[in-house]
């Protein structure tokens, strides 16, 4: 590459005075709306009195969520193109990720929202920095307080999943990935109940985040140092950008595959696929439950939508040797969140491991660079997504004595007679992890497998079949439990939602039952929406 | 002369309503069963008021389709795409044709009036709305069956009828006659189910799709053996769904389920089905001459099962039971000889829906005048106190026996004449077997009318002590017994005047004039005397009054005894199948402790322990998980370097 370093330290040398980049805001205005109104959350913190914060902040969130929506929706006939300066996609795919991303959330802050299940109280600590079990945190739970910093946390986090899979060269993906996972390590220590639990799933998920962000930054280093840019593609010939590199050098030198290995493992950590999957199931069981429902389906989103632009964008060129290397991560990630799911009585781990295998079933759909591949991918998602936001809303509505979530399985005996409607609820998404026909993810799975199956994947689709006949045991015994057997003498009573997560949960069952049975219109949208630009 | 082309239009206009015929009865049965109790004070009204819709929908179409040329009158309605996906394509669409149509008057209009008379028979369940609910979830099921375009839409509304048969048949569940009945036909029904199945795969794989469009258009191409297949696993769907032989036992045990669900779906509708798969799938038949013989042998052996059943049973559901099977025979037996048959299998399909609905809503009317006893031993002499159902039960009877000018004389003369002219052994074999058939139906129809409205009154109390107090029914109940008995009387004659009846369905099904042996005229004499020779046998033992008919059951001949027991169906499912299937179970399961137990528990402890060993990994330690990640990160750097290499 000497005429590449050539080049850079001619522009170096090069004395043209600075000008600003020009930035299209209308086009980022989704990221914009989001980061905007998390910004004045902090405001709000700061200056409106603690009693007029809780609505202030939920109000804020859900009104930039939607005006965000809109702005999604408005752009989404524009051209695909690159904005800020070829740091941002702008293209069909992006807008279908920030549509999905927002809608889900929106649908997560209203369980996330919620107070009424605990006379007034929401899930989180009443002061997030008192010590659990000390007099400090006794008074503040007396005084009502709560930790309505929750929300403009959250919007940053929500902020930066918008901009992941938009970003276009690694760096911006790099900043979006930190800006998304910085909120998130915070909020999984502020569980109300079982705090300690809590801090520690919080420190485990940002110690090993932390750990997974150097190897990402690293082998963004090490990209740059094969390519020369950090760009993912540019068109430019001038200054051209990874994509590029790759299809100039066929056979690449281990610095591009190196690179590739490293960068790939940041992303693979965030989507929980085996060997980095540990952290999963301690942070799901450890955080409050309304936000492991957000950050399983969002973040599982956004970091899919990054690894699409890089391995479809970035690295196309190289589709022949790393696509063998995922093949073998999907199989490893169904085998591993399959089997382990098996023995877990805790129902909260049990959908962690079921987020596992469910991660192995979307990664077939990377094998391929191809369209139909990414138009599975862009079913799958948003089906599954708004089904796992569901089901941890009710897990969230079943509680021993003290308002302790009982998430033990055995708990949940007999559960079909005390709470019809929320057992039935949970069967509904159940059965639709299972794909079960007429649910939406059956028509997700049957869309990846088949585009497995057309990317001349047979091996991949024979392991998926096989772990979803293992997976349909421990889904089913839930079922099992909550109608086949009698109810417990002191069981959990089930909290009377608020009208905010009694919607919520009735989105979710409609669009994961409407979705299986009329998937065409979803279908069309996310063929239409696989388009890159690249 | 052959069918015309199948090519149907796309529905514009009034035709895009065909979707809401049967969107109307699914919507009553989701309100009623979503909405619970709270509908319980008005469920039976919405339950009438969607059949009635749809009825009216329907009548709509009709006249409709009748403004149209003979062969413009095949519409295609698109509802919508389940998967589209590249090389699949599973659609719902509904295809309205004069067959399709022919079935949606007679399914809307029967099923109407059976909503209607069950207001009243139902008046005193606590279930009541559930009933309807059940009601309209069936009609809803068999219209999807009926309009499907498609093979798998068909199965759907196929398998959607079994369960609401099966939810019908149980509806009284505290009975556990009626609980056994239900899983009886649900079982049975299971093996035609399979035998359908198979045949919508099979034409998948032959033909690419599961469309009418793609099966009937490339069938003449496809290789005769497959054909021969997909005919002989129809053909098995058929027999359950039709209680044919030797699937037929269900249908006698599915009396269990309250009067109105034998008339509508054991009588007149669901119990057709396997005809309407017949006929609809002619262009399989036509070119299968083997798979048409079998077709016709199965319905020759069934009518005359039947009628041999329907003379021995003491139960008067059980004695119209047997005759369903053996006028379904008759049916089954047209569509097999082909389309010298097709058209006169459907008409005898729709007048035997108008007499065999009346004659149940008829002995419904007496079981609910009588304490709900069903033993024609103990009735006698109703014909007194219940004047509107021993008028409108009587010309019922004449229907079915093939007096001259009612319904059936014209439907079932049509299928014995084209039994005979099927020409060669054959013919004569299948035409003097519809001839006897005709001979014993007179008989044993004879001897229900008689046993209930005539000689002597032998009611009995019931085991309560209430004497009975015959009556007649409520207005709800009469006059759909009424509107029945008018299509009981004028049905046949309307079809047959003109060939109206064959001119309708000639575009669908094709029409080939066969060669009769006899002519035509005499052989409708011989057919007359035949019936006039049951009639007077029948008379001479349970009409005059010098033999009064016992009130306990006599011995009877061996043969009687065996019709008694429905000729030894069950006995022979318990031995051929019930027998040897726990056999065959001793045996599975010997090996299956041995062998398949072994490896099936050794997977699932293998995936057990693993999961346990697996677990261990889960230690909680950071540390740990660290290790875990940076080794997988080697891993990932190592294999990438591989594939390279």
């Amino acid at each position: 590459m000497p005429s590449i370093l050539a080049a850079s330290t001619a522009a170096a040398s090069n004395t043209a005075p600075f000008t600003a980049p020009h930035v299209e805001w209308g086009k980022l205005s989704p990221m914009l709306i989001v980061l905007g109104a998390a910004t004045m959350g902090v405001l709000v913190e700061a200056f409106a009195p603690r009693a007029a914060r809780y609505r202030l902040q939920v109000g804020l969130t859900l009104l930039a969520l939607a005006a965000a929506f809109a702005a999604v929706i408005a752009l989404h006939d524009t051209p695909t193109s690159v904005a800020a300066a070829g740091a941002v996609a702008v293209d069909k795919t992006t807008l279908f990720f920030q549509g999905t991303i927002l809608a889900i959330s929106f649908i997560a802050v209203l369980v996330i929202a919620e107070r009424r299940t605990e006379g007034g109280q929401d899930a989180f600590a009443a002061q997030g920095g008192s010590v659990p079990g000390s007099q400090q945190e006794r008074e503040a739970v007396r005084a009502g307080w709560l930790t309505t910093e929750v929300y403009p946390l959250v919007l940053f986090s929500i902020g930066g999943m918008l901009l992941f899979p938009a970003a276009n060269d690694l760096l911006t993906m790099f900043v979006a990935l930190e800006v998304l996972s910085l909120p998130l390590y915070l909020v999984c220590g502020l569980a109300r109940h079982r705090r300690l639990l809590s801090q520690e799933a919080a420190l485990k998920y940002f110690l090993l985040g932390a750990f997974s962000s150097a190897f990402f930054l690293y082998g963004a280093a090490l990209l740059y140092g094969y390519a020369g840019s950090v760009q993912l593609s540019n068109s430019d010939p001038h200054n051209p950008g990874i994509a590029q590199a790759v299809a100039a050098h066929a056979h690449g030198p281990a610095l591009l595959y190196t690179g590739i290995a490293l960068l790939g493992m940041g992303l693979l950590f965030k989507v929980g696929a085996a060997p980095f999957h540990m952290w999963t199931p301690d942070v799901y069981e450890g955080a409050p439950t309304p936000i492991t429902g957000f950050m399983s389906a969002a973040t599982k989103i956004a970091a899919f939508g990054a690894l699409v632009r890089v391995l479809d964008v970035g690295l196309a060129g190289s589709v022949d040797v790393w696509r063998p290397v995922i093949e073998i991560v999907a199989i490893l990630t169904m085998v591993v969140g399959g089997i382990l799911a098996l023995t877990q009585r805790n129902v909260k781990r049990m959908l962690a491991y079921s987020a596992i295998l469910n991660a192995g079933y979307i990664i077939m759909a990377l094998v391929s660079t191809g369209h139909d591949a990414l138009a599975s991918l862009l079913f799958f998602l948003p089906t599954y997504g708004i089904a796992l936001v569901g089901s941890f809303a009710v897990v969230t509505l079943v509680r021993d004595a003290g308002g302790v979530e009982a998430t033990d399985l055995s708990r949940w005996a007999g559960l079909g007679k005390s709470a019809p409607i929320p057992a039935t609820l949970m069967s509904i998404f159940l059965l639709a992890f299972a794909g079960i026909p007429f649910t939406s993810i059956f028509v997700g799975k049957f869309a990846v497998f088949q585009a497995a199956l057309a990317a001349g994947a047979p091996q991949l689709v024979i392991v998926a079949v096989l772990a979803s006949a293992v997976a349909a045991f421990f889904y089913l015994r839930v079922i099992v439990v909550m109608f086949f057997s009698d109810p417990m003498p002191d069981g959990p009573t089930i909290a009377n939602p608020s009208i905010a997560v009694k919607t919520a949960l009735a989105v979710s069952a409609l669009v994961t039952v409407a979705m299986g049975v009329a998937p065409a219109a979803l279908l069309h949208l996310s063929n239409a929406a696989a388009v890159l630009a690249r | 002369m052959p069918p015309s082309t199948y090519a149907p239009v796309a529905a514009t206009g009034v035709f895009t309503l065909t979707a809401w015929v049967v969107a109307l009865p699914m919507i009553g049965a989701a309100i009623l069963l979503l909405g619970g109790k709270r509908t319980n004070a008005w469920g039976h009204l919405l339950g009438c008021l969607a059949a009635l819709g749809s009825f009216a929908l329907g009548a709509v179409l009709f006249f409709s389709l009748l403004g149209k040329p003979g062969d413009a009158r095949s519409y295609d309605q698109h509802v919508y795409t389940w998967i589209p996906v590249p090389g699949f394509s599973a659609d719902a669409g509904f295809h309205l044709d004069q067959l399709s149509m022919t079935f949606v008057l007679l399914i809307t209009g029967v099923g109407s009036l059976i909503h209607i008379y069950s207001v009243g028979y139902m008046a005193h369940d606590d279930n009541r709305r559930k009933f309807f609910a059940y009601l309209n979830l069936f009609l809803a099921a068999m219209l999807v069956l009926v309009l499907a375009n498609n093979y798998l839409l068909l199965y759907a509304g196929w398998e959607g009828v079994g369960l609401a048969s099966y939810l019908l048949i149980g509806f009284w569940q505290h009975k556990p006659s009626a609980a056994v009945a239900a899983k009886k036909a649900f079982i049975v029904n299971r093996v035609g189910d399979v035998g359908l199945s198979i045949a919508v795969m099979l034409m998948y794989t032959t033909f690419g799709g599961f469309a009418f469009t793609d099966v009937f258009n490339k069938a003449p191409g496809a290789d005769r053996d497959t054909i021969l297949g997909i005919g002989l696993m129809l053909l098995l769907g058929a027999c359950a769904k039709s209680a044919q032989f030797p699937l037929q036992s269900w249908l006698l045990d599915a009396m269990e389920g309250p009067t109105p669900v034998s008339a509508l779906i054991h009588a007149a509708t669901m119990v057709t089905a396997g005809v309407y798969l017949i006929v609809r799938s002619h262009v399989i038949f036509d070119i299968s001459p083997n798979a048409r013989l079998l077709v016709t042998i199965v319905g020759a052996i069934t009518l005359m099962m039947g009628a041999i059943i329907g003379c021995a049973k003491d139960d008067i559901k059980k004695a119209l039971a047997g005759s369903t099977m053996s006028q379904i025979g008759y049916m089954v037996l047209g569509a097999g000889l082909g389309p010298i048959g097709y058209v006169f299998a459907i008409m005898h399909l729709v007048t035997h829906g108008f007499f065999k609905a009346g004659l149940f809503l008829g002995a419904g009317s007496v079981m609910h005048g009588m304490n709900d006893d069903v033993d024609m031993r103990h009735y006698g002499a109703l014909r007194k106190y219940m004047p509107v159902t021993y008028v409108t039960f009587g010309l019922g009877y004449l229907a079915i026996i093939g007096c001259p000018p009612f319904s059936g004389f014209w439907s079932k003369d049509k299928i014995i004449e084209a039994a005979f002219a099927q020409g060669g052994t054959s013919g004569w074999v299948l035409g003097c077997t519809a001839l006897l058939g005709a001979l014993i139906t007179a008989f044993y129809m004879t001897r229900v009318m008689l046993m209930t409205f005539f000689g002597e009154k032998r009611w009995v109390e019931d085991e309560q002590g209430h004497e009975a107090h015959p009556h007649e029914s409520p207005k709800s109940m009469t006059i759909p017994m009424i509107l029945l008995a008018v299509g009981s009387v004028f049905a046949g004659g309307l079809f047959s005047i003109g060939s109206s009846f064959a001119n309708w369905l000639e575009p669908v099904t094709g029409r080939a004039e066969g060669h009769s042996p006899i002519n035509t005229t005499v052989l409708s004499v011989i057919t007359l005397v035949a019936v006039a020779l049951g009639v007077g046998y029948a008379w001479r033992l349970y009409g005059t009054r010098t033999r009064p008919v016992p009130a306990l059951a006599p011995a009877g001949s061996p043969l009687t005894r065996a019709a008694r027991r429905d000729l030894y169906g069950d006995a022979f499912n318990e031995a051929a199948f019930m027998r040897t299937g726990q056999w065959l179970t001793r045996l599975l399961v010997y090996f299956d402790l041995r062998g398949v137990d072994g490896v099936v528990n050794g997977v699932a402890a293998g995936l057990g322990g693993s999961s346990s060993r697996f677990r261990r990994l889960q230690n909680g330690f950071v540390r740990s998980y660290a290790l875990s990640m940076f080794g997988g990160a080697a891993l990932l750097i190592a294999a990438l370097l591989l594939v390279k290499a």
